[in-house]
């Protein structure tokens, strides 16, 4: 059988200073391996993330979005990732309305000693893009050679 | 600025092999040099050393440069390496910016064509983005120099005394009614031996006497606010009814208690002696002041006791039943978190017994029954006073077990040395060590367990399955039987014994998380609080001006602790030392023109550091308090709330950067 070139989805994941960025940083010290594609963009709080900037993400071409604070209750500035939550879920109403897989935007919390779960994170993302395909922008992705 | 052309130098660190032995260099800097903007890319073996920054140093002289990209490790390890180098030449700090391809990329990519690739990347997005920066100022901020310690320990207590003889007024909180942590429990230490009263009480007598230390017992911090050099504190002391000013510490009330005897469980003693409703924990308690247990006090139950008590301490007339709660309020520069650790709980292993057979201790209790000021006046005997002729030590007990907890509590074998030594000491008993690996690394340490061994100890060499008192053989009647498997012999093996000690790990304290969130400190997967920096940074947090020492940041034993007291004593000397402090300029701001005046902003930032300008009908963010978390920016609909090194165009730039390949 023919092995066509497998997608490489391209992920930009906004992380907060305080935990994302760290437990990244951690997963790097701890030498665990992970797939590529996920681009990291640091902000001081996961509520400095403006939704121009995911919707930008998508615009320039990303193919999926994550977005990363502290866990409920440990935002460095107490309420940041309240307000980001409060955020993501009116953006993801309006990307399904748009016609957006779900999988294409995720919030995930992530602690400064979760490097496991960053990993993880990381990879399940990438997987489930890869699968839904290159995302086009008018809402039709296509699916990876239908499998 | 903005508008002069850039001149960028791109620096790509191999950091030996760490990025150079997966990315390869060479091609991201002939990539590099094609960015636009980029006057010179250059690879150096260690960007961090004098020679890589003095290169980066000398072409912004020679090269004219506006703007330095460094291509390395994680920001927040050598940022401000590289942003003082760069001021050192001329140029404004935070014209520099750093791309984190080692944690990021070569540490955690497997394909070296992909890591090469991402690289590039990230690279591309560091220079688009800095393009945008622009110069910025630190912020000063004056400093508080008092200091609040939180856990009265050894670790707590040696921070204290350091930072109180610097010049620093110190506030020492603890939760109990006397300072001296797990330490003041303890007969013996090791590896020396020497008696840790002795070692410890002068200590605390010092925090006592000392003019510069204000000891909050019985205390417990419930809030902190404010930021690095301006905390503002809440602690609430519980009451002891009795008042702290007036106590003398005579000990008179106790003994005229209308119980006659002690009949109530000592916490200090954890349940193995016996003390009264009024009572002071241990001889050598600081402060040296009786407190009343509201839960036993006959006065508190039916308010008709006959007040033995309050007749005995006469005139001084400490004694005051109607004390209540109180709280202090506390303004610091620098706070030191020093709350130790909690042993586990050995009842989690039924195997084993503890709760159930009478004779399984662990090991702190044993600590008590050897101490001198302890229950059994320093005699180890069994609960119905008869003195072991056989004892079993079980090492490991909570620790490096994945059920449990997998890591190595660093200390348990050198107490269990200590205990096998005071046991036969104290009762010529046999004493069997049943050990996984003999864990004795430090000063004196091996030596110490070579003295053991000349000691006749029995080493059993395997983890014990399980203590019994199904007796197999005549000679088990009516013991203990200790199951394991010898892995040096080769079998399992059956040692009947009197007394089972188990050797029980250093947990993070129960309460752990409360204390975590309200410090804004993060906790290692194991529970113990995280330093900044595991080498480099060992006793900060990721919250400036929050530092800790002692077992509270993972098991260690005391000389460990005391050099870490010192350690984050200095740092807050350093800290509160200059009467104020820069801190990033990574602030909101708002472009008045811009501004609509909505108040969208206002309820949306936690520190209520916006306001609306009546007059202009415009947001203004305060400098002092705003802490820069972006939060108002992401929210404004007209795009006049904006912030520093965080501005919408630098990430947009970043973005497409990062997309860029
Ligand atoms: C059985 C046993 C034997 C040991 N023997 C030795 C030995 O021989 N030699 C040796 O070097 N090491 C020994 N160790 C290790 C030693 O106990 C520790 O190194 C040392 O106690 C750590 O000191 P610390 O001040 O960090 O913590 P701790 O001793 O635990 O003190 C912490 C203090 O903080 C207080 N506190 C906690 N939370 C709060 C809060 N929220 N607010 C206010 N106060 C709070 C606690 O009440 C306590 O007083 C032994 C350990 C065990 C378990
Ligand atoms: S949200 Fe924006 S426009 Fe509205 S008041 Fe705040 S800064 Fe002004
Ligand atoms: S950046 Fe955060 S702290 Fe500063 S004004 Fe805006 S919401 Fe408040
Ligand atoms: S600081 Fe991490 S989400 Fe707010």
């Amino acid at each position: 059988m023919m092995q066509t070139e497998e997608f490489q989805p391209r992920i930009v994941a906004f992380v907060c200073n305080w935990c994302t960025y760290i437990a990244a940083d951690a997963a790097g010290v701890a030498r665990a391996r992970y797939s590529p594609n996920v681009r990291l963009i640091r902000t001081m709080c996961s509520g400095r993330v403006d939704p121009q900037f995911v919707l930008g993400a998508f615009e320039k071409g990303a193919d999926g979005v994550l977005l990363c604070g502290c866990h409920p209750r440990d935002c460095h500035y107490s309420v940041g990732n309240y307000k980001a939550l409060r955020r993501y879920k009116l953006l993801k109403k309006m990307l399904s309305q748009m016609g957006f897989e779900d999988d294409r935007f995720r919030l995930e919390w992530i602690s400064a000693s979760e490097a496991e779960k960053f990993r993880k994170v990381v990879e399940d993302m990438t997987e489930r893009v890869r699968r839904l395909g290159p995302f086009k922008p008018n809402g039709s992705s296509t699916p990876n050679g239908g499998k | 600025m903005t508008n002069e052309e850039a001149r960028i130098g791109v620096y790509v660190c191999d950091c030996g092999f760490n990025i150079a032995g997966v990315v390869n260099v060479p091609q991201v800097v002939g990539y590099a040099r094609g960015l636009k903007g980029v006057v010179i890319c250059r690879e150096y073996k260690y960007m961090c050393s004098s020679p890589g920054q003095e290169s980066i140093q000398k072409d912004i002289q020679d090269l004219n440069l506006n703007r330095v990209v460094v291509a390395s490790c994680s920001p927040h390890l050598h940022e401000a390496t590289f942003r003082r180098a760069a001021e050192q030449a001329g140029m404004n700090p935070f014209l520099v910016h750093m791309v984190n391809i080692r944690e990021h990329v070569s540490w955690v990519t497997k394909d070296k064509k992909e890591a090469t690739e991402k690289a590039k990347s990230l690279i591309a997005a560091g220079v688009a983005r800095v393009v945008r920066h622009s110069p910025l100022e630190r912020r000063q901020v004056p400093v508080r120099s008092d200091v609040l310690i939180i856990g009265g320990g050894i670790a707590g207590i040696q921070a204290a005394l350091t930072a109180a003889d610097a010049g620093r007024h110190v506030y020492l909180v603890e939760r109990e009614p006397s300072i001296g942590g797990h330490m003041a429990k303890f007969d013996k230490t090791f590896p020396t031996l020497d008696c840790a009263a002795c070692i410890l009480t002068p200590k605390m007598t010092a925090v006592k006497n000392h003019p510069d230390i204000t000891l909050l017992s019985y205390s417990e911090v419930v809030a902190v606010d404010g930021y690095v050099g301006n905390f503002k504190v809440k602690v609430k002391r519980k009451p002891r009814y009795v008042d702290e000013t007036k106590c003398v510490g005579c000990f008179e009330c106790i003994e005229e208690c209308v119980y006659k005897t002690a009949k109530f469980p000592s916490e200090f003693e954890l349940g193995l002696g016996m003390r009264k409703p009024i009572y002071i924990p241990f001889p050598q308690a600081i402060p040296l002041v009786a407190v009343i247990d509201p839960e036993t006090c006959i006065e508190f139950k039916t308010r008709q006791c006959k007040k033995t008590c309050v007749a005995a301490c006469g005139d001084r007339g400490a004694i005051d039943f109607n004390q209540k709660e109180a709280t202090v309020d506390l303004e610091v520069g620098a706070i030191i978190v020093s709350t130790g650790f909690h042993v586990f709980d050995a009842a989690r292993m039924t195997n084993y017994g503890y709760g159930v057979l009478p004779g399984v201790y662990h090991a702190l209790e044993v600590e008590r029954l050897a101490a001198s000021n302890g229950p059994t006046g320093g005699e180890i005997v069994l609960r119905d006073g008869r003195k072991p002729a056989a004892v079993g030590i079980v090492h490991c007990v909570g620790s490096r077990d994945e059920h449990y907890n997998p890591y190595c509590s660093k200390v348990c074998c050198m107490y269990s040395l200590k205990l096998a030594h005071l046991v036969k000491e104290r009762t010529g008993a046999e004493v069997y060590n049943f050990y996984i690996d003999m864990r004795t690394p430090g000063k004196g340490y091996e030596e110490f367990y070579h003295r053991l061994l000349a000691e006749n100890l029995h080493l059993v060499r395997g983890k014990v399955a399980e203590v019994t008192r199904i007796a197999e053989a005549a000679k088990e009647e009516g013991k203990l039987v200790i199951v394991a498997e010898d892995t040096l012999l080769g079998g399992i093996r059956r040692v009947p014994v009197d007394m089972v000690i188990l050797s029980v790990a250093m947990e993070p304290q129960p309460d752990r998380e409360e204390v975590r969130r309200m410090l804004n400190m993060s906790c290692s997967s194991e529970g113990f609080f995280l330093e900044k920096h595991p080498k480099l940074a060992p006793v900060s947090t990721m919250s400036d001006g929050i530092f800790i020492a002692g077992a509270c940041q993972g098991p260690k034993d005391i000389p460990e602790t005391v050099a870490q007291a010192g350690a984050a004593a200095a740092e807050a000397i350093a800290l509160t030392s200059k009467g104020f402090i820069t801190l990033e300029p990574n602030l909101a701001y708002i472009e008045e023109q811009l501004c609509s005046g909505c108040q969208v902003c206002i309820p949306l930032c936690p520190y209520d550091a916006i306001e609306l300008d009546r007059e202009k009908m415009v947001a203004r963010i305060s400098d002092v308090l705003c802490k820069g978390c972006g939060v108002c920016v992401a929210a404004c609909p007209s795009g006049a709330a904006a912030q520093r090194m965080f501005e919408d165009d630098q990430i947009m730039l970043e973005l497409a950067g990062v997309l860029s390949r």
